[in-house]
């Protein structure tokens, strides 16, 4: 569950422990240590070039990365990996067939399914149902709650208190059972309605971390250097602050987006996510529960690919966060 | 302590009642009307629908009927059915002792579990075992529990059959098993990392090496001083996860069919029985702000070094 986001209690401490390594990180220029080591001697090295130089050198980041560009190519193109038909149903000819490995990834390589419709090419159309509400989701929650909790954090007193009892609201609606309520009430789900259901109250988390990040970094010397040399507030906030403050936010998001995927499977699972004749993942799942004990395959390959997508998110998101973490280097 | 408390029950009101709004307003905007589902197909009578509506209140402001409902439930009336007539105070009462049983279950499980999978890891940071607990946690975390209730009820259930696949008794623990280890292993999963990573930061600690040098045996330097010091963060997750619990359990008692919170919930959603949805999300959000002022006290018996005025 996304609202689970793999942090210690306090948002406000691995945010700060990554901002304050960030800090010398940045401003630093590259002393002969780091010449050695860095991508680009003689250059100043920044936060995120030694984080992609981290990044570029781990099996977990090459593996993810691989399987997660694939799946972006499936979610684009899904023509590109199969020639059926994912909605053709043949009811007299494969009503529940099982597997038949003739060879590799033609239609009936994983079987049919109840409505005779080929299951592999039903789990290649539905990964893009999957891909787009999960990153459109984390992308609306980035900015809608990073802009509240770097508003928050930036200006303190009044507005932050608001800010953060607004915040607090929000968190304490369950996540799912609060998506579940708004969705009830649409008849039809497109990938629009369950991206908005998600992010209406998935953005709490991100506004926490960017505000208690913000706040560490907004007294750093710098801010204060440019605040004293006639810089405006919004100058200060996306040039100075935002840069700085930024990484823990990324990281929390990246988690974030297999939780929103694990989401909507929840959700079409329960019969409140995508309507027909939208294809996906999680209303495959629920339709395939009737036949469990005849049929395992129906329910087993469509889990085994959605659980593959969703690792893959995990093991991203895991590595880059490493790699931002000076304090684990 | 007490001047602590008191102004965190103070600011629980705020949150409390912006909560319910927003979950009361999201409820009533919905389309679909309970009123008009009374008469099934048969064509209704507009002047009865008109009587029902004014005897219920739903002619009022959104506002003031929130209002009504807070002052009730504050008076331990949470309304009735429309469809059943029933008090949905009743609803609550009989579904809680379910769900009360699973989800103190799936705790006991993911604390002894998850903290002993990190434990065992966390002392072995680097090893063989430590990177085998990791990918397994990796996995649990990322098999949606649906996918993971169906497997271990395939397997466990009816392959096996070492346990019941579907609870008929729900007061019988023996049943509840199987549901709880579902429900429990999302969680699980997390806190076993949580407290490896808690346990690997703490364990190069000043205060572990003088335990080690005052020559105590190892079970007292792990149990006492390592553990006692990792716990922070996990006891942090599992209080905030005891609502997640709750709310998890639409999925597990689903599949398991037990008639707890969940079932009742989702239920109330497919009939629009907004009340009676309204009424248990509230009670769950009662349930989570309490939790997280327990845990925050919590702290402080951990770490003696964190004290409230």
């Amino acid at each position: 569950m996304p609202e689970t986001a793999d942090l210690p209690g306090a948002p406000g401490t691995p945010a700060a422990s990554l901002a304050k390594g960030a800090v010398p990180a940045q401003t630093a220029p590259a002393g002969p240590a780091a010449a050695e080591a860095g991508p680009a001697p003689g250059k100043p090295r920044s936060l995120w070039s030694d984080a992609w130089y981290e990044l570029r050198r781990r099996p977990t980041f090459l593996v993810s990365a691989a399987v997660i560009v694939l799946l972006l190519l499936i979610a684009a193109f899904p023509g590109w990996f199969t020639s059926a038909d994912p909605r053709f149903g043949d009811l007299e000819g494969h009503y529940l067939q099982d597997p038949q490995l003739t060879h590799f990834f033609s239609p009936e390589w994983l079987g049919y399914n109840q409505q005779g419709q080929s299951i592999y090419a039903r789990m290649i159309y539905g990964t893009r149902s999957s891909i787009v509400i999960g990153i459109s989701v984390t992308a609306i929650v980035l900015v809608f709650g990073g802009l509240l909790g770097m508003i928050a954090g930036f200006f303190g007193g009044w507005v932050d208190a608001v800010l953060s009892r607004v915040t607090d609201i929000f968190m304490g609606i369950p996540f799912l059972l609060g998506s579940m309520v708004v969705l009830v009430s649409f008849d039809e789900r497109s990938e629009l309605t369950v991206t908005l259901a998600l992010a209406f109250l998935g953005w709490t988390v991100v506004a926490r971390v960017m505000r208690g990040s913000v706040i560490s970094v907004k007294q750093a010397d710098y801010v204060a250097a440019a605040r004293s040399l006639g810089a405006g507030t919004w100058r200060l906030m996306l040039r100075h602050v935002l840069p700085n403050a930024i990484a823990p936010v990324i990281v929390v998001a990246m988690v974030a987006l297999g939780g929103y995927i694990t989401a909507e499977a929840v959700l079409s699972y329960l019969g409140l996510g995508l309507t027909e004749p939208a294809i996906s993942w999680g209303g495959d799942i629920n339709r395939a529960q009737d036949q469990i004990r005849v049929a395992e395959h129906v329910l087993l390959f469509p889990s085994i690919l959605l659980s593959i997508t969703i690792l893959s998110f995990l093991m991203l998101g895991d590595a880059v966060r490493d790699a931002l973490d000076p304090k684990l280097r | 302590m007490g001047r602590y408390v008191a102004r965190r029950l103070l600011q629980m009101i705020p949150v409390f009642i912006g909560s319910t709004l927003v979950i009361f307003l999201m409820m009533y905007s919905l389309p679909g009307d309970p009123i008009r589902a009374l008469w099934g197909e048969r064509a209704p009578d507009e002047a009865q629908m008109a009587l029902i509506r004014e005897r219920l209140g739903l002619d009022d402001p959104l506002l003031v009927q929130y209002w009504n409902y807070l002052t009730g439930i504050f008076q331990g009336d949470f309304g009735r059915q429309i469809g059943t007539r029933r008090e949905i105070y009743d609803v609550i009462s009989e579904a809680l002792p379910a769900t009360l049983r699973l989800t103190g279950l799936a705790l006991l499980i993911t604390a002894v579990v998850g903290v002993g999978m990190g434990l065992i890891a966390g002392l072995r940071a680097g090893g063989k075992t430590d990177r085998g607990i990791l990918f397994v946690t990796l996995l649990l975390i990322s098999v949606p529990v649906f996918v993971i209730g169906y497997v271990y009820q395939t397997y466990f259930g009816h392959r096996l059959g070492w346990m019941e696949p579907v609870v008929q008794d729900d007061q019988d623990f023996a049943q509840l098993w199987l549901p709880a280890l579902v429900l429990a292993s999302l969680s699980l999963a997390y806190v076993a990392r949580l407290t490896r990573t808690s346990i690997v930061e703490n364990r190069r600690a000043d205060y572990m090496r003088t335990a080690r040098a005052k020559g105590l045996p190892a079970h007292r330097i792990v149990g006492v001083h390592l553990l006692r010091n990792s716990m922070i963060p996990v006891v942090t997750f599992l209080g905030v996860d005891l609502g997640n619990f709750m709310a998890g359990a639409v999925v597990t008692e689903g599949i398991f069919n037990i008639n707890g919170i969940g079932n009742a919930v989702y239920r109330a959603l497919a009939a629009r029985e907004g009340a009676t949805v309204v009424g248990i999300v509230t009670f769950i959000i009662v349930v989570y702000l309490f939790i997280t002022l327990i845990v925050d006290l919590l702290y402080a018996v951990l770490d003696p070094r964190i004290r409230y005025a």
